[in-house]
């Protein structure tokens, strides 16, 4: 099949950029999104062009480095999909495709399609752990958990970090984010001595970052490869209520 | 408390929460106009009463109200304005893959209400706006018949109360949400509850102008 691409190009953080066209015209409906961009990309440097720049690592959908905003929808067409996960066959022969970054204040690009989103990694450090004693692994099912607390846990710790709900926001909001991390660790029982105390200062960091607030589009649960719920963001927003009230008293702030 | 105040989050609990002070009240207000519908003696009654032994009530609700208006649009501007900032440089092409119509028209529905409202308060509170020429203090059933019988005026308050409805469907579901007590799995029957409030409210307004423009309330 043949598609013809328009792709965000810029030199570098401070250059202007602008749309190319390129035409790809051996592209087999089995190749992911990103081999199709490699197969461009040697055709580029065989001319003694730059290759477009794009973030990659594991291309099997579990990393979080590929990004891509495709005709409009962040990791492209296919709901719950990663951009590398993303195949040709999801496009129509002779489609005109629209590739940009993630656009946002707090994603600055570095080079053609490749963002810096270290301002997730700083959110992350701002209170996305649990502080345990080194020692002994501890004995599998040692700490009973509720199967619905397991769960909902689980779903939240599906999020790998790629920053698709704030390239679809519309507020260029980082809540999806921010919530998926404070619901992962605040639903289990480890999670629970720093539990308002992280919610607390994640959601400061967050906004430290230049992210834009929550109004509840729901657009980033659409965009996320991993569906993680917008219901985190209640609950994110429930643990920072508490945390300014009542944890306060206990000085976990 | 300062922190709280920063915040996204904390910003978004204020407007949650005047947003649903203004729900409150437009219940009330929704019921009291309806009486329209029982005659001018009901009407112009309940507005006695409300300007006589509830004076002091309403006096209180009134600054309740002001004060809740006033965070909630100062609330929305910085959010906008942060909003704004948080993305510099926009797409060529962006889709929109879920947000609603409602989501989608919050800002320029506020700006619109926002108009409405001081307007709607010169026409029938302070009289000041006299589309019909005459305004008689007191007399709500006769004022309200002879400036809704002007079609522009009815027009003109059935295209607000269309962006209260949608305002209102998409605030009634999301505040609930920002005060992050719709659980941890949301409530089957949130999203539609919202719905209902919101219809109910919006068929509530808009029935006294229609009924008036129709001739079905003289």
């Amino acid at each position: 099949m043949k598609v013809t691409l328009r792709v965000w190009r810029q030199r570098g953080p401070g250059a202007p950029g602008r749309l190319e066209r390129y035409e790809a015209d051996d592209v087999s409906p089995e190749m992911s999104f990103l081999e199709m961009l490699d197969v461009v990309n040697e055709k580029l440097i065989a001319a003694g062009d730059l290759p477009i720049a794009f973030d990659h690592d594991c291309r099997e959908g579990i990393c979080g480095s590929c990004s891509l905003m495709i005709d409009g929808v962040a990791h492209g067409p296919m709901q719950g999909t990663a951009t590398c996960q993303l195949h040709m066959r999801s496009f129509a022969d002779g489609a005109e495709i629209v590739v940009e970054p993630w656009r946002a204040r707090a994603f600055p690009v570095i080079r053609d399609l490749v963002v810096d989103r270290s301002a997730l990694d700083r959110i992350i450090q701002a209170g996305g752990y649990v502080s345990v004693d080194t020692g002994g692994a501890p004995d599998g099912n040692a700490i009973p958990i509720a199967k619905a607390a397991v769960e909902r846990a689980m779903d939240a710790a599906q999020c790998i970090g790629c920053g698709a709900c704030v390239a679809a926001c519309p507020n260029g909001s980082a809540s999806l984010f921010t919530a998926a991390k404070i619901s992962h660790l605040g639903l289990l029982p480890q999670g629970q001595p720093e539990r308002y105390r992280r919610a607390l200062r994640m959601v400061a960091q967050m906004d430290a970052e230049s992210f834009g607030g929550c109004s509840w589009f729901g657009e980033c649960q659409e965009a996320c490869p991993k569906e993680i719920s917008i219901d985190t963001i209640t609950r994110m927003n429930a643990d920072f209520i508490r945390g300014g009230t009542v944890a306060r008293a206990d000085g976990s702030r | 408390m300062l922190r709280f105040y920063r915040s996204t989050v904390g910003k978004k609990i204020l407007m949650a929460v005047s947003g649903i002070i203004g729900i409150a009240f437009l219940i009330l207000h929704m019921l009291g106009n309806l009486q329209i519908f029982q005659g001018p003696a009901k009407l112009n009654g309940y507005a006695a009463i409300l300007h006589g032994p509830l004076a002091e009530v309403v006096l209180a609700q009134r600054v309740v109200l002001l004060v809740a208006v006033v965070v909630h649009v100062v609330m929305a501007w910085q959010l906008t304005m942060r909003a704004r900032a948080a993305r510099p440089v926009g797409y060529v092409e962006r889709r929109s893959q879920a947000a609603t119509l409602a989501s989608r028209t919050m800002r320029i529905g506020g700006v619109l209400l926002l108009v409405f409202i001081p307007f709607h308060i010169l026409h029938f509170t302070t009289g000041d706006i006299r589309p019909a020429g005459t305004f008689t203090p007191g007399n709500v059933y006769g004022n309200a018949v002879a400036s809704f019988r002007i079609p522009w005026v009815a027009a003109f308050y059935v295209a607000a109360m269309i962006a209260l409805g949608l305002h209102l469907y998409h605030g009634a579901w999301s505040s609930v949400r920002t005060l992050g007590i719709a659980g941890p799995r949301p409530h089957p029957l949130h999203r539609p509850a919202a719905l209902v409030l919101a219809l109910a409210l919006w068929l509530g307004f808009t029935a006294v102008p229609v009924a008036i423009a129709l001739g079905w309330v003289r």
